[in-house]
């Protein structure tokens, strides 16, 4: 039985914990422009301290702490450190031709952590999912203000771009996810992408999705609601939809509850330890947390828990504490009908 | 009862002649406001449609959908994306974000292409509408209009694993009543095809182009509306569930007049061979002037819960149905209180929320805090009984003192961003205009406020600030201090005021957008880090200031004066012109209506913080149609200005002999010029110009050496009854409306410099008379395409406000224009405008830009005043610290 057919035992059974923020943990590592650089690219004309993707070339050992400790702190799914390995955004190092090395890398050093931890403790064992980030460039959102027209790149191209991030984790990970989606369009391009290299290499790996929902507008950067959202990227069957990011788990709470009436599939939250403060950082405590999720499962509104910027080994323990015990959420059977979406769903009576 | 879907048809170019139109003019932005009129006139999904012989199909789905995207109150439906071409379609689903629906692909080129096709559309998440259409052509009968659609079902679901729910068929409405004895059962064939769908085709849904059925009544509006809703009558217990329609214009089936309805059935049902003749017969009676009826304003909102349409009231700034809202709100809350605290903060919060994520402008934002005000006008005298009965008080979110500062008379952007407060739920007092600093500081103590907010336009008034700095200093007061306004600037506020007021925090506002922020950030928790994180900022700020101010090279006053400008030709040959009367001539009540075409419009629309030139902001697609409707407003309240008078203009302009002395321009009397009347000092560019040939200017080196004139001037546009133009703009305020206070406010300003540019012309054409025939107008205008210059006291080219002494003591302004100047030199009323006329024809405007000491040394001694008041009055161009 592999992992993966274990991990979709065991979400029937207890809610599935995710870790928590790669780049809080690496931030705490204090890390300097010459850890960023290696030997390798000692003399690489771009600055290339904040390219934490970078990492799993130059300084691997600060990536497998993260895991390590998160897998320690009881996470059942780790994100592979390839947030931004995509051509697209490497461009911003001058990186892009390394970022297929750092997605295969970035995917051995996870699956490397996770198997050590699954022969550790056999009765849990541990996944890896592939970090599909959003992209640096939007597809519905004009970067000039007196052009709204205007994008600075192309749906083929975004698609393209994820395909080389897809095509070189895919043998090495358990699934997919694609997160902290701001631009459902940069999404539905992963989405092709994920499909068209499940043709190339003929198998398919399942896929997660997670949006991003802004702030208290209740919306996504490119304007959509938690629903709207769902509906735009359902086509894409996934294994689990749901949030992270820019709020903390108060915040997030109305919209994880919409996602989980009308989801026929499994949902998954990792909010950030609440919002930041006036200097960006994130100071929810582990408890702070942990109490304003465990209401979450109680009221079944979730499959998978994790976090997002702020939230440390400690947080995920005292989540996956606080989750100790308590079912699941059942995924709901909803009707079949048309159903579209605009910024807003759509549906015609049932 | 069935869900009936409208998918609006006037984003198709076939759909709509002035759509189509748009687009091939390229004039996407007109073209975004009929996809919207679509939306707000009930159409649940938009059709867009850009199928044209001349129009490049691919590129103007892409560029529309693009532009869709963010237009919030379009993109909000569902997009059909309609194209005969499939690779238009795989375009527009290539743009789209939300699920859309494809129209449409078929088997007209056989099973393979159709499959592929609609496995590109499985995979890009839409749903697709198919039309009834094989290799044989379009089905006109039900047995084939089924067959076709059965056979595509079981290849969509078994082959493709096609979600059914996302199929969505289109039986093919066809004309009927064309007198071709064929076409008639075709909606009747079209009924019983929606029938069998639905009954053996699970999850399908059923669509058509209801425009097509009419076709035969091309031109009369009346008799197709009719038949589109008779047909609709019966297609739709059939099974359509949407049709592709004009959402604005259904005739509801019972308004149909009897005889019209019972002959087009006649004709849809197919239940008479002389059917059409018989609808035909009566159709020219019905036709009217064959246009469809007008618009009417959608009211649809009023269906709504009172707490909805108070929302929607505030985002749309309608005050019209504010009243009884409010009240009804009222009622049904326990506390009026609550009615604030409830559905009408959460109203503002909308507005909080779109204005700053740039979905609403400020003019919006404006209109709303009206709407505001006066639904909270309505709930004061209860909630006042109330207290009075309970003993009660309201809560609020923070109390703001604001004050635009001793000598400066300038508060537009004062007034806006106390109206920003106000609407996100602060208490603001505002003690208005030239308030010296202890009655700012009495105040604050009195009403025990949470901060100070300063403002001022003109360069004095950053001093002045300073002071209010010190004195808070002094008494030990430890509340924030804003700064904000024209002249006021991040480096000032923290090389200047911060240090002056160590005990509390010291934070310069951008603008009006970032005042909310600001405040509540401060009024947080959070406010000591965010102290601490200014205070290093500024501390920063001052360490750059420093750093940066010894960089550029300057000159000695006698470099400078060494680069001297001259004409071209040299002074030798140069006869300054003369001007038809020396000495002061006052205009009274001067006619509102010739400085219309006078108003530069582009400062307006920036007073709002509507960035961009006039006239093409009104195209922009960002803010375009709030600029239109601020547009419209203006020019509707410009209107009553000038008839009804509301303010009075009136001017003195003045040309006197005189010659340029040193750095000065000496004036005289009169043409013997022995007398000398008064002096125009002026201040030299000290910047060094490096081998760039240009001279350091002094506005003095335009005056010839001898026999030229010189013009002087002072216009106002704020005087006039009921205390002139503050007057009104108090009485707006008096009546919560602040929008009209402030466009008041924003149109005497224009008002003033268009009579500033409008005399301008006079002089140079009639009074000083040099350039007669001269034809700028308009654009060049602004754009200072004319010869002369008129530059004012205080600004760049010299910017010492004191100088507005001397020429307000030759035009004897205060009693020829009833200008006054304060002690600031600001001149009130606000809307006034004064400078200097100098007629050469190569005289440009320039700025003088920083000057060194031994300039203001050289300066006091000409002006006969002392060295600190002149350091004083310079210090924002002055290149070294006077405390030093």
């Amino acid at each position: 039985m592999s992992v993966w057919n274990k991990i979709e035992g065991a979400i029937k059974e207890r809610i599935i914990m995710l870790d928590g923020a790669m780049g809080t943990m690496l931030q705490k590592q204090k890390l300097e422009e010459d850890d960023f650089r290696g030997t390798r690219f000692k003399d690489w004309p771009s600055p290339l301290k904040g390219n934490n993707d970078l990492l799993v070339l130059t300084k691997p050992s600060a990536v497998e702490k993260v895991h390590n400790d998160f897998l320690a702190a009881g996470a059942d799914l780790i994100e592979t450190n390839s947030f931004n390995a995509t051509t697209i955004s490497q461009a911003d190092y001058d990186m892009s031709e390394l970022a297929t090395e750092i997605a295969v890398e970035s995917a051995n050093i996870a699956r490397k952590c996770a198997d050590a931890w699954t022969q550790k403790t056999p009765d849990k064992p541990r996944a890896v999912l592939g970090s599909i980030g959003p992209m640096n460039k939007t597809l519905s959102i004009s970067p000039k203000v007196e052009d709204p027209g205007f994008r600075d790149v192309s749906f083929d191209e975004v698609r393209d771009s994820y395909k080389g991030q897809i095509r070189a984790m895919i043998p090495l990970v358990d699934a997919f996810l694609i997160e902290t989606v701001f631009d459902t369009l940069n999404c539905k391009a992963a989405i092709a992408a994920a499909r068209a290299v499940f043709v190339e290499v003929g198998y398919e790996k399942p896929i997660i999705i997670s949006g991003t929902i802004t702030d208290r507008s209740g919306r996504t950067l490119s304007g959509q609601t938690a629903e709207a959202f769902w509906l735009s990227i359902a086509h894409a069957k996934p294994f689990a939809i749901g949030l992270n990011c820019a709020l903390g788990a108060d915040e997030m709470r109305p919209h994880i509850a919409a996602i989980s009436k009308v989801a026929n599939t499994y949902v998954i939250a990792f909010p950030n330890a609440g919002l930041p403060n006036a200097f960006g950082e994130y100071d929810e405590t582990p408890t702070d947390m942990s109490s304003q999720i465990k209401p979450w499962v109680e009221a079944g509104l979730v499959n998978i828990l994790g976090g997002c910027c702020g939230t440390t080994p400690d947080h995920i323990k005292a989540i996956a504490e606080s989750a100790q015990g308590l079912p699941p959420r059942k995924v709901p059977d909803i009707k079949s009908t048309l159903r579209l979406s605009g910024l807003e769903p759509f549906q015609i009576a049932v | 009862m069935t869900q009936f879907i409208n998918v609006g048809e006037r984003t198709n170019v076939a759909g709509s002649a002035k759509f189509k139109r748009l687009i091939k003019d390229g004039k996407f932005d007109e073209a975004l406001s009929v996809a919207l009129q679509q939306v707000e006139s009930g159409a649940q999904i938009i059709d867009i449609n850009m199928d044209d012989g001349l129009i490049d199909g691919e590129a103007a789905m892409e560029r529309f959908l693009k532009l869709i995207a963010g237009e919030p109150d379009i993109a909000r439906v569902p997009i059909m994306i309609d194209s005969s071409k499939w690779s238009v379609i795989e375009t527009g689903l290539k743009c789209v974000q939300g699920k859309a629906v494809v129209n449409s692909i078929s088997m007209k080129e056989g099973e393979a292409a159709f499959l592929e096709q609609a496995r590109k559309v499985r995979d890009l998440g839409a749903a697709t509408v198919i039309m009834a259409f094989d290799e044989a052509g379009q089905a006109e009968t039900a047995d084939h209009k089924f067959e076709i659609c059965e056979r595509a079902y079981n290849l969509l679901v078994n082959e493709l694993d096609f979600p059914p729910e996302d199929i969505i068929f289109d039986p093919n409405i066809f004309a009927v009543a064309t007198g071709i004895e064929a076409h008639n059962d075709y909606a009747v064939a079209f009924f019983e095809a929606c029938k069998r769908i639905k009954a053996n085709l699970p999850h399908a849904r059923i669509s058509g182009g209801l425009s097509n059925v009419s076709f035969a009544f091309r031109g009369n509006n009346p008799v197709r509306e009719a038949m589109h809703s008779v047909f609709l009558y019966h297609a739709i217990p059939a099974g359509l569930d949407m049709a592709i329609v004009n959402a604005g214009q259904l005739t509801i089936y019972d308004d149909i007049p009897d005889e019209l309805r019972e002959r087009v059935e006649d004709v849809i049902l197919n239940r008479r061979d002389d059917a059409t003749d018989r609808l035909l017969d009566v159709a020219e009676k019905y036709r009217g002037d064959g246009k469809a009826k007008a618009q009417v304003v959608n009211l649809e909102w009023r269906q709504e819960s009172v707490e909805k349409r108070l929302e929607h009231a505030l985002v749309r700034g309608i005050t019209e149905f504010i009243i009884e809202d409010t009240e009804e709100a009222r009622l049904k809350a326990a506390r009026p209180l609550h009615v604030i605290e409830g559905p009408l903060m959460d109203g503002m919060n909308v507005v909080g929320d779109l204005f700053g994520s740039g979905k609403m402008f400020l003019p919006q934002v404006v209109k709303s805090a009206r709407v505001m005000k006066a639904s909270v006008a309505h709930l004061l005298p209860y909630m006042e009984e109330e207290k009075k009965r309970l003993g009660t008080e309201g809560t609020s979110n923070g109390k703001i003192l604001m004050a635009t500062v001793k000598g400066d008379v300038h508060d537009i952007g004062k007034n806006i961003v106390g109206v920003v407060l106000q609407c996100n739920g602060y208490d603001v007092i505002d003690l208005g205009v030239m308030v010296p600093c202890d009655k700012i500081l009495a105040a604050a103590k009195e009403h025990k406020v949470d901060m100070i907010g300063l403002s001022g336009l003109i360069t004095p008034s950053l001093d002045e600030m300073v002071y209010v700095g010190e004195e808070m200093q002094r008494l030990g007061m430890d509340m924030p201090l804003l700064i904000g306004g024209a002249t006021t600037s991040k480096t000032h506020t923290a090389v200047k005021i911060e240090p002056a007021y160590k005990s509390g925090s010291t934070v310069y506002v951008t603008d009006a957008s970032r005042a909310v922020g600001v405040v509540s950030t401060l009024l947080s928790e959070e406010h000591a880090d965010y102290k601490t994180k200014i205070r290093e900022d500024y501390t920063k700020a001052r360490k750059a200031h420093l750093a940066g101010q010894n960089k550029k090279a300057r000159l000695t006053l006698k470099e400078a004066q060494a680069n001297i400008w001259q004409p071209e030709n040299g002074w030798a040959g140069y006869i300054p012109p003369k001007p038809s009367f020396t000495g002061t001539k006052t205009l009274v009540d001067y006619d509102l209506a010739k400085l219309r075409d006078f108003i530069d419009w582009t400062p307006f629309f920036a007073t709002w913080e509507l960035k961009g030139r006039y006239p093409a902001i009104l195209d922009s697609e960002a803010y375009g149609e709030v600029a239109r409707d601020l547009f419209k407003d203006a020019n509707a309240m410009l209107d009553q200005i000038i008839a009804e008078q509301w303010v009075k203009a009136r001017a003195v302009i003045g040309f006197w002999p005189c010659e340029r002395d040193g750095e000065d321009v000496k004036v005289f009397t009169d043409e013997t010029r022995t007398v000398v009347h008064a002096r125009f000092h002026g201040l030299r560019q000290q910047i060094s110009k490096g081998q760039n040939g240009k001279p350091n200017f002094n506005i003095a080196d335009f005056v010839a050496p001898k026999n030229d004139y010189i013009g002087g001037f002072c216009v106002t546009t704020g005087l006039g009854d009921l205390g002139g133009e503050d007057g009104r703009v108090q009485t707006f305020k008096d009546a919560g409306d602040d929008y009209n206070a402030i466009l008041f406010q924003a149109l005497t300003d224009r008002l003033a410099e268009a009579f500033a540019e409008h005399l301008h012309q006079r002089v140079r054409r009639e009074f000083w008379g040099y350039a007669p025939n001269e034809t700028a107008k308009g654009d060049d205008l602004i754009a200072e395409k004319y010869a002369g210059i008129r530059p004012a006291p205080g600004y760049p080219a010299q910017p010492d406000h004191t100088e507005k002494a001397t020429l307000f003591r030759i035009l004897d302004a205060t009693k020829e224009a009833h200008v006054t100047l304060t002690q600031s030199f600001a001149m009130y009323p606000a809307s006034s405008v004064s400078g200097l006329y100098f007629s050469h024809p190569e005289s440009v405007y320039f700025g003088v830009g920083k000057i060194e000491k031994d300039q203001v040394e050289d300066y006091a001694r000409r002006k006969k005043m002392d060295l600190a008041d002149v350091e004083r009055w310079l210090a924002p161009i002055l290149n070294y610290d006077r405390m030093s």
